[in-house]
C-alpha cells in the first residue's frame, strides 16, 4: 500500500447542536470509530473552498449531508462538477468543491457521490427528530455497504 | 445620506420587492423595497432574522464547557466565539493575566480566523464584483469566473484561506470543534514541528496578503468615483484599541469616534460595555439596533469591522500593515474612511496585518512554553470582548456557586452594523434604483453593499433550510406578480 493520502475522502458536513443537522457529524463519527482502511473521514460545519485541496490523490470522494428536500430515508448519487456558486453564502455546495479543484490544480478531480440523508428540523440546541434517527440507521448501512466493497479494499490494496 | 427611505410615508398602494438571500447555515436575511408607479423607491428595509436562541443554549452549562459549545453556534467563525467565551471565563476563574505562552497561543489562533475569514470574504465572495462589475452576469461574477480571467487570484484566495484554516488546527488542537482555549488560559502549546510546518509557508502568505492589498487599491484608482460614492456615509466607530492606540484585534479598551474622527469615548473597559452601548427595538426588524447611549438611539448608531478598525486605530503594530493603512487614509483626501467599498481595502490590510502578526509569533518561543493556565479569586461573572473578523464580539456571562451559567448576553458583530447596512441599502436605492425598472444587475448592487460588511447571519439568525436567492415583485394587493430566482 502507498504512503500516500487514504483513497476514499467521507467529507461530513453538519452542526451537531442544530437538530437533523447533526446527521452529517454522528455518520463520520461511527466511520471514524469503524477505522474502516484506505477510508479518511472529514467533519466540518459545512463545505468550504480549502476542502477542495483535500481531494488530492484520492480515488473516490464521498459528501454526507443532511437535506430538507431529499427522499426519506436517504439518497446516494453521483456529483460532478458544478459553477454553482451561490454568493449569498459563505458555503460551498459538493459540486462547486470538485470545480474549485479544478480551478485551483488543473486536473480532473476524483468521481464522486453525495449521500444525502433527510432532516426534518434544524433549530439550535435541538436533538435529532425521531424520524432522522431511523433515516441515520439506513444512511449508515449504506455508508458502511459503500466503504466496505470491493471497489474500495482493492483501491486500498494498491 | 438621511433616514428618509426607512419608513414610507404612505405605504399603502406601493409595490413591494423582495430579495432573500437564504442558506441553510446562515439563517436569513431579505430585503424589501416599496415603489410606487413610477418606480421612485419609498422605502428600503434590511430585515435579518435575529436569533435570541444563544441565552437558551448557554444558560444551565457548567462554565468550562462553553469556550467548546459556542463554536457550535456558528459555522463561519467558530474561532471568534471560542475565544470571547474563554476571555469573559478568564475572568470567572480569577485569571487577571494570562500566562505569555497562553496568551500568545490564543492571539495565533486568532490571526489564523483573521486570515481565513478576511481570503474566503475576499477572493471567493467579494472580488467578483468588484473585478467584473456589480452588472456583470451571473454566471461570471463567482470564482469560476475569476479562475477563468484571473487564475492566480483565485488559486491564492484558495491557500490563503487553507493557511489560516492549517494555523487554527494546529493552535486549537483540531480543525473545527477546538478544545484549546480554556478559562484561565490555553490546554496545549505548539510543538516545534508545528511552528516548522507553519514557518515553511508564512513569507508566501504574507506575500501574497500585500499583494491583494494592492489589488483592492488598483480597483479604487481604476474606478474612483463609483468606488468613492456607493453605498456610502460618514459613520461612527467603534472598536477596540489597543492602551497605546494601536489596532489590536484579541484586546484593548473601546473606543468611539464620530463621523470626524474625533473622540466620543476612549480607554473604556469592555468589562462595563452596557454603560456606553444600547439596543433600540424597531417594530418592523427582528434584529436590534445598537447605539452609543452618550448619543441616543437617533444619532448614536456606528459601525465596527475593518474599515472601522483601521481607521480608529492609531497605528498597526506591524510594519507593512502600518504603511498600507497610512497609503488609505491618504488616499483621496481620506474618503475611503466614508466609503463602504473601503471595507475591503482594510480587510485586506487586516489580512496581511494577521499575516505579520502570525510570521512574528511563529519566531516567539513563549509558543513553545509550557505555562499554560493561570487562576485567582472566583468571580460570579465575567465579560469578553474579540475584535471579530466581522467586528466588536461581546460575551457576558453569570456563573452561580454550582458552576452554572445562568445568564448569557452576547452581541455578534452582525448587529453592531445592523443600522449601518439598511442605510448602505437605503443609498443604494436612492442613487441606483430609484425610478429605473430593477434588473438583476441593479438589485445585485444591493447586494454588494450588504457584502462589504461580510454580515455573518448563522449567529444573527436561526436555521431555516435551503432555499435560492428569489426575488418577488408583489402588487398592492399584495399578489406576487413576477418572481426571480437564483441559486
Amino acid at each position: 500500500m502507498s504512503a500516500g493520502p487514504a483513497p476514499v475522502l467521507v467529507l461530513a458536513a453538519g452542526n451537531p447542536s442544530r437538530g437533523d443537522d447533526a446527521i452529517g457529524p454522528l455518520l463520520a463519527e461511527r466511520l471514524e470509530a469503524a477505522r474502516l482502511p484506505g477510508v479518511e473521514v472529514l467533519s466540518d460545519f459545512q463545505w468550504q473552498v480549502e476542502h477542495a485541496l483535500e481531494l488530492e490523490g484520492r480515488a473516490l470522494a464521498v459528501f454526507v449531508d443532511a437535506g430538507m428536500a431529499t427522499a426519506a430515508p436517504c439518497e446516494l448519487r453521483a456529483v460532478s462538477r458544478s459553477a454553482r456558486f451561490l454568493h449569498t453564502t459563505h458555503a460551498l455546495e459538493p459540486g462547486a468543491v470538485l470545480e474549485t479543484y479544478h480551478l485551483v490544480t488543473g486536473r480532473t478531480p476524483p468521481p464522486a457521490l453525495l449521500l444525502c440523508v433527510r432532516g426534518e428540523s434544524f433549530e439550535l440546541g435541538e436533538a435529532l427528530t425521531p424520524a432522522a434517527s431511523l433515516h441515520l440507521e439506513a444512511a449508515w448501512a449504506q455508508l458502511r455497504r459503500l466503504c466496505e466493497s470491493e471497489w474500495v479494499r482493492f483501491t486500498s490494496s494498491r | 445620506m438621511s433616514d428618509a427611505l426607512e419608513t414610507a410615508d404612505r405605504p399603502a398602494g406601493l409595490r413591494r420587492v423582495a430579495i432573500e438571500p437564504l442558506s441553510r447555515v446562515e439563517g436569513h436575511g431579505k430585503v424589501t423595497l416599496l415603489l410606487d408607479e413610477d418606480d421612485h423607491v419609498r422605502q428600503a428595509r434590511l430585515h435579518i432574522v435575529e436569533f435570541r436562541g444563544f441565552e437558551k443554549f448557554i444558560q444551565g452549562r457548567p462554565y468550562w464547557e462553553v469556550p467548546v459549545m459556542v463554536q457550535r453556534l456558528c459555522g463561519i467563525c467558530p474561532v471568534s466565539h471560542h475565544l470571547a467565551a474563554s476571555k469573559a471565563l478568564d475572568q470567572v476563574v480569577g485569571a487577571t493575566r494570562l500566562t505569555p505562552t497562553a496568551e500568545k497561543l490564543r492571539r495565533l489562533m486568532h490571526y489564523g480566523q483573521i486570515l481565513q475569514s478576511h481570503a474566503l470574504h475576499f477572493f471567493h465572495l467579494a472580488s467578483p464584483d468588484l473585478l467584473f462589475g456589480f452588472d456583470a452576469e451571473v454566471a461570471r461574477r463567482n470564482i469560476v469566473g475569476l479562475a477563468a480571467e484571473h487564475p492566480d487570484i483565485a488559486r491564492r484566495g484558495v491557500l490563503l484561506r487553507k493557511y489560516g484554516q492549517e494555523v487554527i488546527r494546529h493552535t486549537a488542537g483540531k480543525r473545527i470543534h477546538g478544545t484549546s482555549s480554556v478559562p484561565g488560559g490555553v490546554n496545549k502549546n505548539l510543538s516545534a514541528a508545528e511552528r516548522d510546518t507553519l514557518l515553511e509557508d508564512i513569507y508566501r502568505i504574507v506575500a501574497w496578503s500585500r499583494d491583494a492589498v494592492h489589488l483592492v487599491r488598483r480597483l479604487f484608482e481604476q474606478d474612483l468615483p463609483r468606488y468613492r460614492e456607493f453605498a456610502s456615509f460618514p459613520a461612527k466607530s467603534l472598536s477596540l484599541v489597543r492602551a497605546d492606540g494601536a489596532l489590536d484585534l484579541y484586546h484593548g479598551r473601546l473606543r468611539a469616534s464620530d463621523e470626524y474622527g474625533r473622540r466620543i469615548f476612549d480607554g473604556v473597559d469592555y468589562n462595563h460595555y452596557w454603560e456606553h452601548i444600547s439596543e433600540e427595538v424597531k417594530p418592523w426588524s427582528y434584529m436590534k439596533f445598537p447605539y452609543l447611549k452618550e448619543l441616543g438611539p437617533e444619532v448614536g448608531w456606528y459601525r465596527v469591522g475593518p474599515l472601522t478598525r483601521v481607521t480608529n486605530c492609531d497605528f498597526i503594530p506591524t510594519p507593512l500593515a502600518d504603511r498600507e493603512r497610512r497609503e488609505l487614509l491618504d488616499f483621496d483626501q481620506g474618503r475611503v474612511a466614508a466609503s463602504t467599498l473601503g471595507f475591503h481595502w482594510a480587510r485586506m490590510i487586516e489580512m496581511l496585518h494577521a499575516a505579520e502578526a502570525i510570521k512574528e509569533l511563529l519566531h516567539d518561543a513563549d509558543l513553545l512554553g509550557d505555562e499554560l493556565l493561570a487562576s485567582g479569586e472566583r468571580q460570579a461573572r465575567g465579560v469578553g470582548a474579540i475584535e471579530a473578523p466581522r467586528g466588536t464580539l461581546i460575551h457576558h456571562y453569570r456563573v452561580d456557586e454550582h458552576d452554572q451559567v445562568v445568564r448569557a448576553t452576547l452581541i455578534v458583530s452582525t448587529t453592531h452594523n445592523n443600522e449601518a447596512m439598511n442605510r448602505a441599502i437605503r443609498e443604494v436605492a436612492r442613487r441606483y434604483l430609484d425610478g429605473r425598472q430593477l434588473t438583476e444587475g441593479l438589485l445585485n448592487h444591493i447586494e454588494v453593499a450588504v457584502r462589504a460588511f461580510d454580515p455573518c447571519l448563522s449567529c444573527a439568525t436561526h436555521a431555516i433550510g435551503k432555499m435560492p436567492l428569489a426575488v418577488q415583485l408583489v402588487d398592492a394587493g399584495g399578489d406576487v406578480v413576477d418572481t426571480l430566482r437564483r441559486g
